[in-house]
């Protein structure tokens, strides 16, 4: 006999789910028939809580994104109803469940696929809106599409939860004050995308190489920012960057397991072990970039970057890499993004292409640039370049400069441990 | 985390009815749009397969079909989602399908988490 409170549980843990996976698709759709996407999101709190008092007796529906779409609509019509200050949205609203209910399809699943597509790509355009500040747009997607709590937000970014928070009530509210409309930019749409594509790659990003802290990486804040990445695929799949930044983030995310050592160290990508690199996400982030080559037109920074992933993706040893190749392919992103990180990464590629000294003329070219000045990697790389020269007191110097300025525990000892292998 | 469910029935499988090929196409769709469908295949009857055996330190090659079996995969998909309760959220919902559109039809999908993309299996 199954025990009834083992039972509530695992309905719970059931309702959990379900909502991680419909939660999106909610709010979305909830802040085109209201327009406003706190208000959606109370509404959506709202099914979630009736799902909780429900479903325990009632067992999980057979379609349960319908039934917690259809609460949540009820239960805008009951606000609606006892807030007469509100009468206008009551209107639009009870008209446009009408027009709904009046031109519901045969099948309600294929009317509903284009429609939710579009409700969630508005979902991340207004989430992503350029009225909000970066912190602003990382808080709100994560909380309205990724569907993370505060307090999971909070953890990820080490920050307290009561600032995500604030956060998140402030961005509802700025884009309730400017009026930001409920809509996918048709006309601007690249330049607004590349401030949805932005969100997402920092918080791969953070993730992927945190910032700040013990933990060297918190693989699923990247895990979450892959698949915001494969979900934009889906809706808008014929921008070419956006498939870029997607096999960009698989590429780099099928490093993972060989980016760390038994005892947490990083492992720098040349010492990686290749064949613990996922195989899997290799061939999905081989695929994404070739989707955006076969869309066509000049290639744009994640598409550049991911090209260059590929290089290394594709060598089976460190030897075997395409140096000359990743040349171009940084010469190119000089082009269209030219910046002096950019320029740093090119030195690189150029020393590992034509040798150390054509690499450290670039990067002594570098070293006066004001954006570099708290960089670590500039005095990283400088240092490395020095050392593969000879040149050990200096390359010593540069190592420990660099150890000096990062803030990641685990970087930090990877770099000492560099300064003091340049005396043996 | 990621997941690997694997169906399994009695063969021979016979013709899935076509509105359950469809239903699971959309139920793909919506995965995959949801960002969590990472990849799925079928396989192909296990009279066209074989098994290699080590057993009392000897290696042994039967073909197929598996007679003994009772229950054989006949396919998987693998799944990147934030819990195994969304991964089995996914698989009621195959499941679902079949129940609605293969009234007849009976098996097991077993939902296993692989590990892979974290810290090495050692630690």
């Amino acid at each position: 006999m199954v025990c009834p409170v083992a039972m509530a549980a695992d309905t719970h843990r059931a309702i959990e789910a379900v909502w991680r996976i419909e939660q999106p698709k909610l709010i979305a759709g909830l802040t085109r028939m209201v327009r406003d996407v706190g208000l959606a999101e109370e509404l959506a709190q709202d099914a979630l809580v009736a799902a909780l008092e429900r479903w325990p007796q009632s067992g999980v529906p057979e379609r349960p994104g319908a039934w917690l779409m259809a609460t949540a609509k009820n239960r805008a019509l009951d606000r609606f109803r006892r807030n007469k200050l509100l009468e206008r949205k009551h209107r639009e609203l009870g008209h446009e469940l009408e027009i709904e209910q009046e031109t519901a399809a045969p099948d309600p699943d294929a009317a509903l696929d284009d429609a939710v597509g579009d409700d969630l790509l508005g979902l991340m355009f207004t989430a992503c809106h350029p009225v909000l500040g970066t912190e602003a747009r990382v808080a709100l997607t994560l909380r309205l599409l990724g569907g993370l709590t505060t307090a999971e937000i909070a953890r990820a970014f080490l920050i307290p939860e009561a600032t995500v928070a604030q956060r998140v009530v402030r961005a509802k509210r700025t884009l309730a004050e400017a009026r930001v409309p409920f809509e996918v930019p048709r006309g601007e749409l690249a330049e607004r995308l590349s401030s949805v594509l932005e969100v997402v790659y920092l918080v791969f990003n953070e993730g992927y190489a945190a910032t700040a802290g013990d933990d060297w990486m918190r693989p699923q804040l990247s895990q979450e920012a892959l698949r915001l990445g494969r979900t934009l695929a889906e809706l808008a799949p014929n921008e070419p960057e956006v498939h870029g930044l997607v096999a960009l983030m698989e590429i780099q995310a099928s490093r993972f397991a060989a980016r760390t050592g038994p005892d947490g160290q990083p492992i720098l990508l040349f010492d990686q072990n290749r064949g613990r690199w996922d195989q899997l996400l290799i061939r999905r982030g081989l695929a994404a970039l070739a989707r955006a080559d076969s869309i066509g037109g000049a290639p744009g920074p994640y598409v550049l970057q991911a090209a260059m992933a590929a290089c290394h993706a594709r060598a089976r040893t460190p030897e075997e890499t395409d140096w000359p190749r990743i040349v171009s392919l940084y010469e190119a992103l000089a082009r269209i993004a030219p910046s002096p990180v950019v320029e740093l990464n090119r030195a690189v590629a150029v020393s590992m292409a034509y040798g150390p000294d054509a690499g450290l003329a670039l990067v002594d070219g570098l070293v006066a640039e004001p954006a570099l000045k708290g960089y670590h990697l500039l005095p990283s790389v400088r240092g490395d370049l020095l050392r593969k020269l000879g040149r050990l007191d200096e390359a010593r110097a540069e190592f420990e400069r660099a150890a000096s300025l990062t803030g990641n525990t685990r970087e930090r000892e990877l770099l000492l441990e560099r300064a003091a292998a340049t005396r043996r | 985390m990621r997941f690997m469910t694997i169906v399994q029935a009695a063969e021979p499988f016979g013709m899935p009815p076509p509105a359950l090929i469809e239903a699971i196409g959309k139920l793909a769709a919506e995965a995959t749009r949801a960002g969590v469908f990472v990849e799925t295949a079928g396989l192909a009857p296990t009279s066209e397969g074989a098994r290699v055996r080590l057993s009392g330190g000897r290696i042994s090659v039967t073909d197929g079909p598996f007679a003994e079996a009772k229950e054989v995969v006949g396919g998987y998909a693998i799944f990147e989602v934030g819990s195994k309760d969304e991964a089995l959220e996914w698989t009621r919902r195959f499941m679902e399908l079949h129940r609605q559109h293969w009234p007849d039809w009976e098996g097991v999908t077993e939902v296993r988490q692989m590990s892979v993309m974290g810290p090495p299996p050692h630690l």
